[in-house]
């Protein structure tokens, strides 16, 4: 595939700053992330262009540009949803440029997180490529005084078979400008697409291996001030008293400046703390140091792990809220088993973390560059904290140095902003990594109880699940005691399991610090416990896992769990058109057992652990091998992973984020934990908080994408779930030990 | 007090603290933020740079180390993205958020200087210094096998 705008050797020194020698004093981004920088839309100001909706705007020279309203952090967005629409318009590729969409309602929701941007966006983006390629073929007819239906468009032209004319889509820019922007059109039969379901190259990929990519913490403005908060250790705290003298002292420093309280619930809002200013990153950092804050850590200073833990544990092993109802769960079986399940805390831990740059200007108005992952709920609130309207505050969107849900988040943004009024200068706020850590919006600690009920034949005729975990709810609403909502619609009322009895209950669990969203959410800690419990219940049945596992999904059949009275929102999407269809969740299975070579001979200490989970409408079966090295750490040999997400766009991206979501999910299998004590975060780092290194990963991820003309369903977070239960089931079967607390690394080490 | 060195193969001068972190004046004060900050306690590799031709981590290197020396960035390491390390992550389209590509790509050329066929061991010896949260570790291998075919 040709790269997208090849770089000229003079465009890519002014980009990267080495022309004259190195200074950049102005707002740089290179076309790896070209803000829409008017609210208008994209166009370009120096040639003559079309817009036939708010994605596309072609060009009197051919070229098209398409916006891109979604955030780039790693799926490869920039690059599928051009596809999308380039496919439907005809348009060649080598002549896109992709254009970054600002936060704004007229491109509809930007709330890029919850493996939506294709699912939820696959016929929008269609119908704007289509109506695009229609405004074309309308404006040759019009030339030609032919009728459309006797145009084709083809190839970023339009052609009339009966006169043999063409006219390429820059040349019909004239007479496109002013014809009405049709709503609808008709979309491409799949056998006809050039790019949707290809493997494409990454549009970014000249600027990511040159440096000239720009994420939010690389934006410059000129008279911008560095800052590095100092924030409470303790969510919710309070400072008493800091050396503000001692940090003015440090060369550089500008300014101390302390932010307003933490608001409860927390929201979206600046945590509180104590901001130093300065003339570079450095600086600020050395004059933080200075600060010594004496800190009122409040009421969040009793939050310690080892005591909280035992609370959870105690609080799912008593009945609970019932949630789904199959049945009598509590028939009397011939036997039972149970057991609980538990997970810590994690931190999402992107690469770059929370950073943005906000300048207020002299009109009132606000203006940022940010890595976030929703820009218009960044807009909201920037509006609501500064007082102004939503029209005087723009949000640029840079690339996303990972997101991983912490960038959903724009408070961050909101210190910026604050910071950037209170000084009259422009600031960027750069968060380190400790901050990130112990500062973010943590995925939930959470244990789980399940018990089986087996009958004579040892047949599962009975199931209980219940769950305990601080809910997300709780950073946005008073009161919340336990978890609630959409949560649940991740591994709790969708369970797949063909047992006849099943109840879930939801029991009570108290945030103490601000909990959020880590790719694939809830469905990490419940598909960890499903899977391992009904891998035990294989075991203890002296059956194959694998076979058990599919005895246990049944035949193929479609669930709604509204006949168990369960309230579910199939991540907000039609149950219909994306049912909960056990048929397809036993192919996943199948297939992946195929490709691991299910059954085979192993090595001696080697074992298979296997595990499957639907998520975001899409299904993914992982398998793992894994044996233990001479100090007893599990060393994962080999995984593969089957997913079956629908209609894909980019086979290459899909692959990618399963290769990705095998080795986030080692991460949280092996190493992933967040402890709290006396309120504070104990982990800091990637020293205290290990994620997976190279030398620990397989050298090849087996990926497998199943053939599928269903409805688009997500791929960022669906290949996460299933990783941690297939390594905990091989850690078994390697060594007759089971791991029901994660991570591993605490079972003996990792 | 001023610091002269050679960056991307251009004298400069940077007037910073000397125990101001290499990363930092870098970024901050030469302007190149193709170097990327993330753990700033040498623990995850994305701030790599090279002082003389070997690969350091600028973040926990005070700026003082480069006077009179050469610092190639990820800027430098070619004129037009055609280092064959460079090449061989977009062939396999290595990158996913592109955020430690830089120092990835640094510390991968840094290890074809020195070996020219390195294999899945000496990869992974070098590379475990280098974190990527995405997960873009077998291709990060498959690219540097193939870069180093490409230079051979």
């Amino acid at each position: 595939m040709s790269e997208v705008r090849k770089i000229d050797r003079r465009e890519f020194l002014k980009r990267t700053g080495q022309a004259g020698g190195g200074l950049v004093f102005a707002v740089t981004f290179g076309s790896a992330c070209q803000p829409d920088v008017a609210t208008e839309g994209p166009v370009a100001k120096a040639s003559a262009s079309v817009m036939p909706n708010v994605y596309v705007n072609i060009r009197n020279d051919g070229r098209v540009d398409i916006v891109c309203h979604r955030s780039e952090m790693g799926q490869g967005i920039r690059t599928s949803l051009p596809q999308i629409i380039a496919d439907e318009m005809e348009a060649n590729w080598d002549m896109i440029d992709v254009v970054q969409a600002i936060g704004h309602e007229k491109y509809g929701d930007q709330n890029t997180d919850g493996s939506t941007s294709i699912r939820r966006h696959f016929d929008l983006l269609r119908n704007a490529g289509a109506t695009a390629r229609d405004m074309m073929i309308a404006a040759a007819a019009s030339t030609w005084g032919v009728p459309a239906e006797e145009c084709v468009a083809r190839e970023h032209a339009v052609h009339h078979e009966g006169s043999g004319k063409s006219a390429g889509y820059g040349d019909l820019v004239d007479v496109a400008t002013g014809m009405p922007q049709p709503d609808k059109a008709t979309f491409k039969s799949p056998e006809d697409y050039r790019y949707i379901g290809k493997p494409m190259d990454t549009i970014d990929g000249m600027a990511f291996t040159t440096g000239g990519a720009m994420y939010g913490i690389d934006t410059v403005v000129p008279d911008m001030l560095h800052a590095s908060i100092e924030r409470c250790p303790a969510f919710g705290g309070t400072a008493t008293g800091y050396d503000e003298a001692a940090a003015k002292a440090v060369a550089g420093v500008v300014d101390v400046i302390r932010l307003p309280e933490p608001t409860s619930p927390p929201m979206f809002n600046a945590q509180g703390g104590v901001a130093v200013l300065a003339s570079n990153t450095w600086a600020a950092l050395e004059g933080r140091k200075a600060l010594a804050v004496e800190w009122d850590r409040g009421a969040n200073a009793t939050y310690t792990s080892e005591t909280y833990k035992k609370d959870l544990i105690a609080s799912a092993s008593a009945p609970g809220t019932t949630v789904l109802n199959r049945g009598d769960a509590d028939i009397e079986t011939d036997s039972t088993f149970d057991a609980i399940y538990y997970a810590p805390h994690l931190s999402q831990a992107p690469m770059e973390p929370p950073a943005a740059v906000a300048r207020m200007n002299e009109d009132g108005s606000c203006e940022v560059w940010a890595c976030t992952q929703d820009p218009q709920s960044a807009r909201n609130t920037l509006a609501g904290v500064l007082g102004l309207e939503k029209e005087q505050v723009t949000v640029n969107v840079t690339l996303l140095g990972g997101g991983f849900g912490r960038k959903s988040k724009p408070d961050f943004i909101v210190e910026a902003a604050w910071l950037a009024r209170e000084t009259g200068r422009p600031v960027k706020v750069t968060w380190t990594r400790e901050d990130d850590i112990r500062h973010g919006y943590l995925h939930s600690v959470s244990a789980q109880y399940f018990r089986a009920g087996m009958d004579a034949d040892g047949k599962t005729v009975s199931l209980l699940h219940r769950t305990a975990f601080p809910s997300i709810a709780s950073t946005f609403a008073p009161g919340v005691t336990g978890p609630s909502g959409f949560e649940l619609d991740l591994g709790v009322l969708d369970s797949p399991w063909d047992v006849p009895n099943m109840r879930s209950e939801t029991c009570e669990a108290i945030a103490h610090v601000r909990i959020g969203w880590l790719r694939s959410v809830c469905n990490v800690f419940h598909a960890f416990g499903a899977g391992s419990f009904v891998d035990e219940l294989a075991h203890l049945k002296g059956r194959d896992p694998k076979e058990h596992l599919l005895e246990m999904i049944g035949p193929p059949r479609k669930i709604d769990p509204a006949d168990d009275g369960a309230k579910y929102t199939n991540y907000g999407q039609d149950l219909e058109q994306h049912p909960i269809d056990t048929g397809r969740l036993s192919a996943v299975v199948e297939k992946v057992a195929d490709m691991a070579g299910w059954g085979r001979k192993l090595p001696d200490g080697h074992g298979l652990g296997i595990a499957v989970h639907r998520s975001f409408l899409a299904y993914v079966a992982t398998v793992a091998e894994v044996s233990v090295d001479e100090q007893g750490r599990p060393v994962v040999r080999d995984i593969w992973i089957c997913i079956d997400a629908g209609t894909v766009i980019n086979t290459d991206r899909v692959h990618s984020q399963m290769e990705g979501a095998a080795i986030f999910g080692m991460s949280i299998a092996l190493h992933g934990e967040i402890t709290a004590r006396d309120g504070a975060i104990v982990q800091g780092n990637f020293d205290t908080y290990p994620v997976v290194r190279m030398s620990e990963t397989p050298t090849v991820i087996h990926t497998h994408i199943m053939a599928s003309s269903a409805p688009p369903g997500g791929v960022g977070e669906p290949g996460v779930p299933p990783v941690a239960p297939a390594i905990v089931n091989a850690y078994f079967a390697a060594t007759g030990k089971r791991v029901r607390e994660l991570p591993l690394r605490n079972m003996g080490g990792a | 007090m001023a610091i002269e060195f050679e960056l991307n193969g251009e004298a400069i001068s940077l007037d910073v603290d000397p125990n101001m972190p290499l990363l930092w004046a870098i970024r901050d004060i030469a302007g190149l933020t193709g170097t990327k900050y993330a753990c700033g306690k040498a623990l995850c590799g994305a701030c790599n740079v090279h002082l003389d031709g070997q690969p350091v981590r600028s973040c926990a290197v005070p700026a003082s180390i480069a006077a009179g020396r050469s610092i190639t960035t990820i800027e430098g390491l070619s004129s037009d993205g055609g280092h064959p390390v460079q090449v061989a992550w977009r062939e396999f389209n290595v990158a996913q958020c592109g955020y430690c590509q830089s120092g990835q790509i640094m510390t991968a050329a840094a290890l074809l200087e020195r070996n020219p066929d390195p294999t899945d061991d000496d990869i992974d010896l070098a590379m475990s210094g280098n974190i990527c949260r995405c997960g873009t570790y077998p291709r990060i291998r498959q690219a540097i096998h193939k870069a180093a075919e490409d230079k051979s």
